[in-house]
């Protein structure tokens, strides 16, 4: 009954959406405002109506309703109250309500700022969001009802949207539960925020799609979405991080990121977000890059659409997979009609795109800009060659042929590699024209320190070449960052005689975005010092010990004590616990506590390791096996991986970096700031 | 002479970025490969990278904890989507596989800790090489229950 409530107010929510589509095209067509503003109230209802739906089925989730085959498959007697809320988007068809359910908040959070200037894009921002909406909601709606019951009828138990002829309601005694694996901490808030981040991509493309359409293809639409792009760029990159660190806790195999077909799926449209954070800085300050960034805006768009379907199509195997289900071809269907209908106006409006300014020289900041974007589309064709390579190999040879990680790292290293140079030496290169003496002049100090630290490494550190190089690298990127910052501060100190604490404080302040952006550089590279460690250093060991016998690893000596299990009734875990000592060249660093947990309800497994945390490395013990009788001897696996705790220490900056390029600000107009000969940086700066 | 140091460039980097996928490519490819067409194809794929899925059958995996050494066997499951809608889905596809002793049988050898999910009628997705025994030597073992996510119908709805 109140699951029947429930797809109801769905169904509501599903014709409230195609009419706000309808009312907002006919009403900018027949310049009716009543009917655009009909539309626009109408997309404003979605919020609360699919908030009432939500609502109902968390109602459903955590008072046990198990005639409710989505309650039933996530959800369990003996899981804690908040976790059956989190439940929501642990299935297929809560989790697609779930992204509908951002996607109307974030539609109706843009439709309540102020229109006066920009009125004409409204019925196209509204159109947008609702046929985004309507097609989430109608998957929802006809293919994976989350209000679905279970009815015993002739033919068996089946879930039914409405009770079939000669139907009886079927209630389990008990759900299966969630998976294990996913009542996880990192598992509860990866995906909202990844989702958030999906749905927040939606509102630039809403804009440009606007300004295609109704022609005012100035830069109004990038002024007007380029924050929205930042907190998307946020939510987006804090999910991929908080994905990778849930890896690295839950599945137990020392690692992080494994280029599952998944991951690629959430890291495409990053990758396109990224390249579109900077090429729209090209559009603002120099007036080119037009039709790029309108392709770019576009492509993110598909790629978040692709992205939510490849987690649910079946179409590749991966660890992430949802059950496969018959929602694929209408997802391939919405992303080629998006995308063509997008690329066709972009065509259309090609010429009034036109770039203000030419590019002349090869290491201007723009010409550097462009190269910046043409490598994160090389590593996005990477990335997308390699999901796609085994439909594609399908299809020519009727042979399926995949390739794995050592295609992604052998392919994108150089990629990432050339990335970072930019890094180093985009940010001293000038607006308009550049050259090998001016850029010379500004990096020569940095490179000699870059060199320097590299060559200390080798002596101490490790003797690798690649390392060496992406240590070099990531040497170079840092010191080009502080300096460019000093040096900005230094000239604000002398013209404004203020002391260099507030003369930073205040650079920072006026600059936000292009400051925020250099904390974003040195985090990134923080991050790499630990993918670098990790990828380069790792090592592992693993054996059967006895009680007070040791594994020694690097410099490490885990020595196993104890071993003790027990269930835990209401939660209904058992959890088996090691104690091992750890040694560091003899000395008594402290106890680790891997250990195995089992779900009864759900008669899975999960490895959960011991870990040390230090700056150099990290201690990474598993629990593998034991011998249940006598608890003497014990199987484990021991992973030192160095520097890795950079990665996370790295993502916490980076947040700190974009809040501050996206905190909202007065929008200033450019004024004219006379250009100080021969310091590029002050003439970059807006 | 402007235009074309940009579009040398462009082409540059274009050579370039096609040059690391064709031979990233060519250097990582992974067959995959049903257990059928692994018994057809017999001793010449023997030492290629394989990437072969089958059906665990819970009987068979044993573990030799101080070695780390896992065994088991899988049984064929077709790899193509609308055959294994014909046989009802994924997970009573899995299931057909393991309860029918016609099928094709492979032995897996994988060193490293067992894995939480390997169980009976579970998905085994395995890359690695055949060795001329028939033994599948398995470098990454990745595993998929289907029922641990989504399925049409309870189990034990069906008592």
């Amino acid at each position: 009954m109140i699951a029947n409530f429930g797809y109801g107010v769905l169904f509501i929510t599903f014709l409230v959406t195609l009419y706000s589509v309808s009312a907002a095209i006919y009403g900018e067509r027949k310049h009716i405002p009543a009917m655009v503003e009909s539309a626009r109230r109408a997309m404003l209802l979605t919020w609360p109506l699919l908030t009432l739906t939500a609502g109902v089925l968390i109602y459903l989730l955590t008072h046990n309703h198990y005639e409710v085959q989505f309650v039933y498959e996530v959800t369990s007697r003996s899981m804690p109250t908040y976790l059956k809320v989190t439940a929501w988007w642990g299935g297929q068809a809560g989790s697609l309500l779930f992204w509908s359910w951002l996607m109307s908040a974030f539609a109706s959070l843009v439709t309540l700022r102020k229109w006066d200037r920009d009125r004409e894009f409204l019925p196209w921002v509204i159109v947008v969001a609702c046929v985004t909406m309507a097609f989430f909601i109608g998957i929802n709606v006809f293919f994976e009802n989350p209000f679905a019951q279970l009815y015993q009828t002739g033919a068996g138990i089946a879930a039914h949207t409405f009770k079939p002829a000669n139907g009886i309601l079927f209630t389990p005694q008990d759900g299966r539960g969630l998976n294990p694996l996913l009542r996880h901490p990192g598992m509860i808030i990866h995906p909202p925020m990844l989702y958030l981040g999906f749905v927040s991509f939606v509102i630039p493309f809403a804009f440009a799609f606007a300004a295609l359409i109704t022609g005012r293809t100035d830069d109004r639409w990038i002024r007007l979405t380029r924050r929205w792009a930042l907190w998307a760029w946020l939510f987006l990159s804090f999910g991929l991080v908080l994905g990778s660190r849930w890896a690295y806790d839950v599945l137990g195999w020392g690692g992080f990121w494994g280029w599952d077909p998944v991951e690629i799926a959430a890291l495409m449209p990053w990758l396109t977000g990224t390249a579109f954070l900077h090429s729209v800085m090209i559009q603002e300050k120099r007036g080119m890059l037009k039709h790029w960034n309108m392709l770019l805006v576009i492509l993110t768009y598909d790629l978040v659409i692709f992205g939510t379907f490849l987690t649910r199509s079946g179409i590749l195997s991966s660890v992430h997979a949802f059950a496969q289900s018959a929602i694929g071809p209408f997802f391939f269907g919405f992303i080629g009609l998006t995308f063509m209908a997008s690329v066709a106006l972009l065509i259309y409006r090609w010429d009034s795109l036109k770039s203000e300014t030419e590019m002349t020289s090869l290491l201007s900041r723009e010409a550097l800009f462009l190269l910046n974007n043409l490598l994160f589309m090389s590593i996005l064709v990477v990335c997308f060659w390699g999901v796609i390579f085994p439909l594609i190999s399908e299809l020519f040879t009727g042979q399926k042929v995949t390739v794995g990680p050592p295609f992604y790292e052998r392919a994108t290293a150089p990629l990432f590699a050339s990335l970072m140079l930019l890094m180093g030496v985009a940010p001293l290169s000038a607006w308009g024209h550049s050259t090998i003496k001016t850029l010379g002049r500004a990096i020569w100090k940095p490179i000699i320190g870059a060199v320097a630290i590299t060559a200390v490494l080798f002596v101490t550190y490790t003797q690798r070449v690649g390392a060496l190089l992406g240590f070099f690298l990531i040497a170079l990127v840092i010191l080009v960052t502080i300096y460019e910052y000093l040096r900005g501060a230094y000239a604000r100190q002398r013209s404004q005689d203020e002391n260099i604490f507030t003369a930073l404080w205040s650079l920072t302040e006026r600059n936000r975005r292009r400051y925020g952006g250099y904390i974003i550089h040195i985090s990134m590279m923080l991050m790499a010092i630990g993918i670098l460690g990790i990828e380069s250093f790792q090592v592992e060991t693993q054996g059967r010990i006895g009680v007070g016998e040791s594994l020694n690893l690097s410099n490490y000596t885990v020595t196993y004590r104890e071993l003790a299990s027990w269930d835990d009734e209401p939660k209904g875990v058992n959890y088996t616990r090691a104690v091992v000592d750890i040694y560091r060249n003899g000395i008594y660093l402290g106890e680790l506590h891997p250990r195995r947990d089992y779900y009864y309800d759900s008669q899975q497994a999960m490895t959960i390791p011991g870990e040390r945390a230090t700056l150099r490395d990290d201690l990474y013990v598993l629990l593998i096996d034991w011998e249940p009788a006598s608890t003497t001897g014990a199987t484990f696996k021991v992973f030192v991986n160095p520097l890795v705790n950079w990665l996370w220490l790295g993502s916490f900056i980076f947040l700190a970096g974009i809040i501050i390029a996206a905190w909202p600000e007065e929008e200033m107009e450019r004024v004219a700031v006379p250009v100080r000969r021969t310091i590029p940086q002050t003439s970059a700066a807006d | 002479m402007r235009i074309n140091k940009f579009v040398i460039g462009g082409i540059l980097i274009l050579g370039a970025v096609v040059f690391l996928i064709w031979t990233s490519t060519a250097a990582n490819a992974e067959y995959f490969l049903t257990i059928d067409e692994l018994n057809a194809k017999g001793s010449s794929i023997v030492d290629k990278n394989l990437r072969v899925s089958g059906a665990v059958i819970g009987d068979s995996i044993q573990y030799d904890a101080p070695n780390l050494t896992l065994s088991f066997e899988v049984a064929h499951v077709p790899a193509d989507n609308a055959e294994l809608e014909t046989e009802g889905g994924l997970a009573d596809a899995l299931h057909q596989a393991v309860v029918d002793p016609s099928r094709a049988r492979m032995k897996v050898v994988y060193v490293g800790p067992k894995p939480d999910l390997l169980r009976n009628e579970a998905q085994a997705i395995m890359t690695g090489h055949l060795a001329a025994d028939g033994t599948f030597y398995a470098e990454e073992l990745l595993l998929k229950c289907p029922t641990r996510y989504e399925e049409a119908v309870p189990q034990q709805a069906g008592l």
